[in-house]
Parts: C-alpha cells; structure tokens; sequence
C-alpha cells in the first residue's frame, strides 16, 4: 500500500487532539490521588476532618468511606476497598477540591496512620519452586554430554512503561449513567469493566478515548484512575479530573518485573544446539498474580530435542507488575541472545552463522509448520547492508569499537472483534470500531485497510475509533492491534462493497460483521514475526561510556500496512530497546519498599542525543495464512532483541560480557 | 511505623488569588490566578488551552515546553503569578490561521510523532532552537563557538535534547527540525543572518520579550 500521514496529524501538530482530561467540562472539580507510606501494613486512621476544613476541599475517600464495589479480577481496582496496605505507593486516599492547586496541596496534608508490618522486596534467587512450561527430552543429561556449553545468568531491572500521557480519567455522572474520558489501550474493556464494578448495565457506561498518549502496555488493564474518578465524581456528584503525577505511575500503573535468568546451552562441535535450558526468576506483588513468560521466545527460536522453559514467580511487597511493551519476549531475549553469542564467541563461530545452523524446520515447540519464518533471511539482510562480514573490534584512540548482532521474534496472535461498514449516497464510507490508537496509527492503517477492502480513495473514508459506543473490539496490546482490528474492518467493508451493486438508498447501507467464527476455524501454523538488530558501539575507556553511533533493524512481518507508521513503530521499539540497554533501571529502595529513581530525571530514558544512525527495514514477506491483509505484528518486535546485540557489540569491542541489564558505565568500567 | 508529620494546623484560610495579564497566542488575558498555580495549569484549566500538556510537572520532560517573551521555558515551573504582562506563545499559537508552521508541516511530514502528547512541546522547543541558532547562540557540541552555528544533526539532537519522546520519535523529530531549518535557512539572506547574531550578542542572551521575537522574524 502506498504510504499514508497521520489521519490525526493535523489535530496532533496544532494541540487539538484532545487527550483524557482535556475535554471542557462545567465545573469540573480535581482529584489528587495519595500513596502509601509504608511497604506492609494497615491503615489505622485517616485525618479526613483536618483537610476537609481547608476551604475548596470537597471530599476526603478512603477506606474509611469509600462505598462498596464489586471485585473483578484485578485486585488493583479494589480502590479504597480494604485498610490493607500491600505496598509501598500504592493507591489509599484521595482528595477532591475545586482546584488543582488545593486539591495538591490537601493530599499533602492529609495524615493517615498506619500500624507497619516488616515488608520483603527483595528479589533473589536460591529458592525453588518452579514451573515448567516445556519439559522435553532430558535436558541434564544432553547438558553433561554436550561438547560445548553456556551456563550462564543474565539479569533485567525492573523497567517503566512511563508513557508521554499519565494515567488519568474525566469522570462525569448523569441520567444516563456513567461517561469517562480516560487514557487506557481498550474503551470496550475499560467499559465492561467500569460496569462490572459500580454494578452498572454496561449500556450505561461510556468510556471516550479517541488520543491516548502513550501506553506500552501500562494502559491496557483499567486502571484504578478510571474506577477512583468515577467514585469521586459520583461522591462530589459533580465531574472530575484525575491524573496519576509521574510519581504515582511508578507504583500504581504497572511495570516490568525485574528478572533473574539462567540461561544454559549445550552444542555439538558443530554448533548444533541439543539443549536448551531457560529458567526464570520474577517478582509478583501480593494483589495481582501476573506471570512475564520470559522464557517464551526460547520455545519457539532454536532447535533443540533436550529443552526445559521453566519460570518462578516469587511474591513480594513490591507494586503490582504487569505488561510492558513485548512482556515475555524482551527480557526473555535479552537472556538468550546473549548466551548465543557466548555460544559463538567459545565455539569460534560467527554469531549469524550460528543462529543459521540451528535454524528449525518447523516449531520446536509443538511440530506446527511456520507460516513463516525469515529469520535467516533478516540475518543476511541485514548482514549485507551493515557491513557485518568481516567485522573487527577496532581502537581510536581512546575509544573501542565493535559490532553486534540478535534476532527478535514476536508471536502473531488475532482477537475476535466486532466492525461496521457504512456507505452514503454522497460516495463516502463510515468505518466503526471500538480500537485505540495509542500512537501506533491505528487510525490510520484501518483508513488503509477499509480503503482497499472498498476499492476507494482512502479519503473518502472516515474510520471512527476509541469510543465504547462503537462495536466491541480488543485491546491495543500483544501487537495483535491492526491484524484484529483489521480483520473485522476488512471483512465489513467486503461485504458492503457486495451490496453497492444498487444504487445507495438515502439512508445509506450498512453492514456489521464479528470475526469469531473466522478465528476459530483458522488453520494450525506457527505464527511468529521476525527480525535482527545490527548495532556498531563506541566505548570510553576512560569513563565506560558506551554509545551506539549505527542501529540498524531487519525484520519479516508480513505485510506493511503503512510503512511510514510501520517505520515509526520499528524505530520506536529499538529506541526503546537502546534505553533497556543502556539506562533504564528502577532500582528498588529495600529499606522503605519503593522504586527510589520514581521520575524521569532518575529513570532514564533515551533522548535525541542518545538515538544516532538509527534504521529500520523490513523483508516483502508474503504469509497467506495469517489474515486478510497478509500482516503481522510490529509494535512489539522493535525492542526485542535489542539489549542483547548492544551487549554482544561491547563484548565485541572490549571483551567485556556484561550480563546484568543496564549496561552503564558502573558495571562496565570496572572491567575495562 | 507513625507517619513522622508535624501536626501542624490546617489553614483555614481561603487560597491566595493575585490579578494578572498574560497575553497568549497574541491575545490579553486578565486573570485572577491562584499563587500556587503555574502557568501550565493556568493555560490547561483556566484557559483551557489543552495543547501544553504535562508529562511530569517536575520540569523533567519537556512535554510543558512554551515560548515565554520568545524563548523556550518549562510552564510546569513557571509559577503564573511571577508572570505578570508575559508574552506567552503556545502550540495553539504557532500557526498562521490554517497555514501551519514550516516545524508543523514538516513534523507531519517526517512522522515526527506518534501518541502525539510530547508533541506540542517538542514544537514549541524546536521554534525556539531555530531562533535561538539564527541569533548565533552556540550550545555544548557547537565546534566554534564565535561562528555561526549550522544546524546539523549533532546539533539538533543536542539541543532537542530537553524534549522526551517515550515512542521513540527522535530520528524523525532530528530529520523535521533539520528540513525546516534549512528551508529557514534557504529563505534568509546573509546579511539578515550575521544582524541577528550580532543583536543576540548585544542582548547577552537574555530574553527581552516580543521586541526581541520579532527582531528575530
């Protein structure tokens, strides 16, 4: 398809592109959320009385008198419903007043007491307990016998989604029932959620959501913003405003655990893999259970008969972990593309070629064919256009250069979704779909997809999204977006395009489809996405600073929809990817339980300075059996990967393995 | 464990309100605004120019970036009220009516952004470092501070720096910045270019409100 700019570009340039708590609301009061004190514990008493005599101070909630709510299965949106304290940060009071200013100025006032327990937030390893997902053959044995092998433990910080937009909510109650405007990644989902928990008929519950800035994955559960404000509003029986400070959103809004990896290999002399062992250690808060399958993409990356994926869950007083951008997939990368090139650096062997000897015919994990898999394909791609043959670790003066490479996967998944297609008179076409764009462009692919589906001028067609009231639809998440989303857009506007064969009645014709049944009886393949990272380092030898000048990615998703956001989204991931190599860590406090560095002048994340010679290509790969569009998933792959070949490039310029994510000048000087 | 908190009592007193004037976008506001207030909730509730977003409110993100008397500041730590007779230019300011700015085009351009909430604020950011360059001012990685500084991309990343972008935009924010710097370039005559070097060296870098931005136009 040919590219296409931004549907929304001009709203997104001008600032009118309304965000969650942007829309003008009369009288509007705000809400000032407060954190927890201590790691474990209970709240004994709330001082409410004292700010509630602050002039403009509306309304003091808490445990103390918050109304019931119904649970769900996300224990997080229990607010207010326990004097439980689980950890440090999390959610235990809020203030409403008729300003902002006031509103900040009582949540800092306000006193709760609270009798503290001892809390442990201490990730370590030493403990067993864990559970397999893939256990075949005899890996120990395969281990013991093997001619070479890696055994080897790599570390992950826990990392911070801190999308651009915090989490926030404009509440408002009338005859009608509930209408939130709010930041999150599925208004169908935030809906029926919102319903379920004020026992609401869920045709009572509209959730507005058509610019979102930023998630990565920390907005696709609701999020207690969504469920505090609509307490509140429905409290002060007036709108509100509720937005989590950047503070907030390291303890209250998801992250990526940190991970303990061990990582073991077992090779012929040839570099063919006969085992492969990955274990995983991951923390759990006590409210939430939530597994980051890190050892995930060794399911599926290498052939090997002996193969055991094992993780442990190890639960502590620690905030709530969840999904951030590729969970599983990134860390769990980061672990085995390091040690496969700790593999090639022992044996000798190039680190493609190594990767193209253990290359799988079909899914290791359970026999499927591939629908496809170019992996080898990105690998020589990009090869060629890096410069990688004959690579040499060089020295300028007082700096190391050196080269690395990784492969990404992500696993191509589809979600039943709902769509309608509405044709005019005037020649123009209406699309409705509850998807988000989150910045993906969304929005903009589905223009592109109902376009070509309908045979017209993508501007003749309008796509409405990010609205309850419109059909149901998924989550943006697990890069599943466009491929679903699509499907349902493709299929409507398909079956419209069969009925314009007469002339269009006044009134329009319109036709509404559900992808159920299609992705029910879809065909059994093994549906990955694929790619490489090529990445050139600079390393300080005095300070240990390592800079990457050149970074380039290769992938194989199916088809581009929209190859200017499609590079976006790539480039965007490996940016990311360049952040959890190199800075981004949230270091816990373990005497008082929370994330110290909780805001952007601590928690690093890239800026332009950092992001250099930063590239993104992809294969013309044409997979038949994944959708009506032949695409796969790219909003996820960009940063998969991308750790390990950073890493893989200092151990090429310096020697250096550094196994513990980030890679900053403390961890590596010592050893230059 | 006891919060250790002085009880310290409650005021009971109403906020503290002070009058003033902030022209916005060309327009005069008189306002009555809370002293805690700053002028990024000032712009966002009272006048509800939603474009300036807040990201951190800690001056950490850049996402608040506006133009105060022509240069770039944080409105998240701009307290309103030390504000008074501001000339403030806002992303809903940058346009000329429906013409967008050369920045605007060429961000839509580039696919300089994708959730968009940094957006307004890189915008506001990269207005003032054209400016900030075509008056001569050097920054940490100009090569020759007594020179004119040239607008490449060492440079743009540099001093777009201030301006987070969690998607992840930069190679296309740098490649947006650099086509409009240079159109800019292109469209001015040298000897425009060296007057306005030398009235920011007369000026020693301190911002002097709309004379100045429009001596710089």
């Amino acid at each position: 398809m040919r590219p296409l700019e931004r549907v929304e570009a001009r709203d997104k340039v001008t600032g009118a592109a309304r965000y969650a708590i942007e829309y003008p609301v009369e009288g509007a009061a705000h809400v000032v959320a407060v954190a927890a004190t201590i790691g474990r514990g209970e709240i004994e008493s709330v001082a409410a009385a004292e700010v509630l005599a602050m002039p403009g101070v509306l309304a003091v909630l808490s445990c103390e008198n918050a109304p019931k709510l119904n649970s769900v299965d996300d224990a997080e949106l229990e607010v207010f419903q326990s004097r439980t304290v689980s950890y440090r940060g999390q959610l235990v009071a809020a203030v409403v007043a008729e300003t902002l200013e006031t509103a900040r100025e009582a949540a800092a006032r306000l006193r709760i007491g609270y009798r503290a327990e001892q809390h442990d937030v201490h990730l370590r390893d030493g403990q067993s307990g864990f559970r397999a997902d893939v256990d075949q053959g005899d890996p120990e044995a395969a281990l013991a016998e093997a001619a070479v092998s890696i055994d080897e433990t790599y570390t992950t910080p826990a990392e911070h989604n801190n999308p651009m937009e915090p989490h926030a909510t404009l509440a408002e109650w009338n005859e009608d029932g509930l209408t939130v405007h709010d930041s999150n990644q599925g208004s169908t989902t935030v809906r029926d959620t919102l319903a379920k928990v004020f026992d609401l008929d869920p045709a009572k519950v509209r959730v507005i959501s058509p610019h979102v800035g930023g998630g990565f994955g920390s907005k696709g559960t609701p999020r207690p913003t969504a469920v505090l404000a609509a307490m509140a509003a429905r409290e002060v029986k007036r709108p509100v405003k509720l937005a989590f400070t950047r503070q907030q959103m390291f303890s209250m809004t998801g992250y990526r655990t940190p991970t303990i990896q061990r990582v073991r290999l077992g090779a012929d002399a040839d570099g063919r893999l006969s085992a492969i062992v990955h274990e995983v250690i991951e923390q759990n808060s006590t409210v939430r259970e939530f597994t980051e399958k890190t050892a995930g993409p060794s399911r599926i990356m290498y052939r090997a008969p002996h193969r055991r994926m094992a993780h442990r869950l190890v639960q502590l007083d620690v905030p709530a972990t969840s999904w951030m951008r590729g969970p599983g997939e990134t860390p769990g990368m980061w672990g085995l593309e390091s040690a496969m090139d700790e593999l090639a650096v022992t044996m000798g062997i190039d680190p493609i070629e190594l990767r193209i000897r253990n290359e799988p015919e079909t899914s290791p994990e359970d026999g499927l064919p591939w629908s496809s898999r170019n992996l080898v394909a990105c690998l020589r791609e990009g090869a060629e256009r890096f410069g990688w043959t004959g690579r040499r670790a060089g020295r300028e003066g007082r700096t190391l250069t050196g080269m690395g490479v990784a492969s990404a996967t992500y696993p191509v998944n589809r979600e039943p979704n709902t769509a309608t297609a509405r044709a005019e008179p005037d020649g123009r076409f209406t699309v409705r779909i509850a998807a988000a764009d989150i910045g993906t462009g969304a929005r903009t692919a589905l223009t592109l997809i109902a376009a070509e589906a309908l045979k017209a001028d993508p501007g003749r067609v309008t796509v409405e999204i990010g609205n309850s009231d419109l059909p149901k639809a998924s989550l943006a998440g697990g890069s599943t977006g466009t491929a679903s989303w699509g499907t349902a857009v493709h299929n409507a506007c398909e079956a419209l395009l069969a009925e314009l064969d007469a002339p269009i009645p006044p009134e329009g014709v319109e036709v509404t489809v559900d992808t159920k049944e299609e992705l029910e009886s879809q065909e059994k393949y093994a549906r990955h996405a694929f790619g490489a990272h090529f990445v050139e380092v600079r390393v300080d030898i005095d300070t240990g600073e390592v800079r990457v000048p050149r970074m380039l990615g290769v992938f194989a998703a199916g088809r581009i929809i929209n190859p200017t956001t499609a590079r976006s989204q790539l480039i965007g991931g490996m940016t990311m990817g360049l952040g959890m190599a190199l800075m981004e860590e949230s270091t816990m406090d373990l005497e008082f339980g929370d994330y110290l560095n909780h805001d952007l002048a601590q928690y690093h994340v890239p800026v332009c300075a950092d992001v250099r010679d930063l590239e993104a290509i992809w294969l013309d790969e044409k997979d038949p059996h994944l959708n009506p569009m032949g695409s796969k998933g790219i909003g996820e792959i960009g940063i998969v990967g991308a750790a390990a070949a950073v890493a893989n490039a200092v151990h090429h310029a310096t020697g250096v393995r550094v196994r513990d994510l980030p890679i900053t000048p403390s961890r590596l000087l010592p050893s230059l | 464990m006891e919060p250790d908190m002085e009880s310290e009592n409650v005021s009971g007193e109403p906020p503290v309100r002070a009058e003033i004037t902030l022209i916005v976008n060309g327009r005069e506001h008189r306002l009555a605004v809370d002293t805690r207030a700053s002028l990024l909730d000032v712009l966002r509730e009272e006048l509800g120019l939603t474009g300036t977003k807040k990201g951190c409110d800690h001056g950490q993100c850049g996402a608040c970036t506006i133009l105060v008397g022509g240069r770039r500041a944080n409105g998240c730590l701009a307290l309103a009220v030390a504000h008074d007779g501001a000339d403030i230019v806002t992303v809903e300011g940058l346009a000329h009516g429906d013409e967008l700015s050369p920045l605007q085009a060429a961000f839509i351009e580039r696919d300089a952004f994708q959730c968009g909430y940094c957006t307004p604020g890189q915008l506001c950011s990269a207005t003032a470092v054209l400016d900030e360059a075509a008056r001569g001012w050097p920054s940490v990685v100009t090569p020759d501070v007594a020179a004119e500084p040239e607008l490449d991309e060492p440079e743009i990343r540099e001093r777009m720096s201030g301006n987070i972008c969690r998607c992840g935009a930069y190679v296309n924010i740098v490649a947006a910045v650099r086509q409009a710097a240079a159109r800019e370039t292109a469209g001015r005559r040298p000897t425009e270019r060296q007057a306005a070097g030398r009235e920011a060296a007369g000026h020693g870098g301190a911002g002097q409100g709309p004379t100045e931005r429009e001596a710089a136009r």
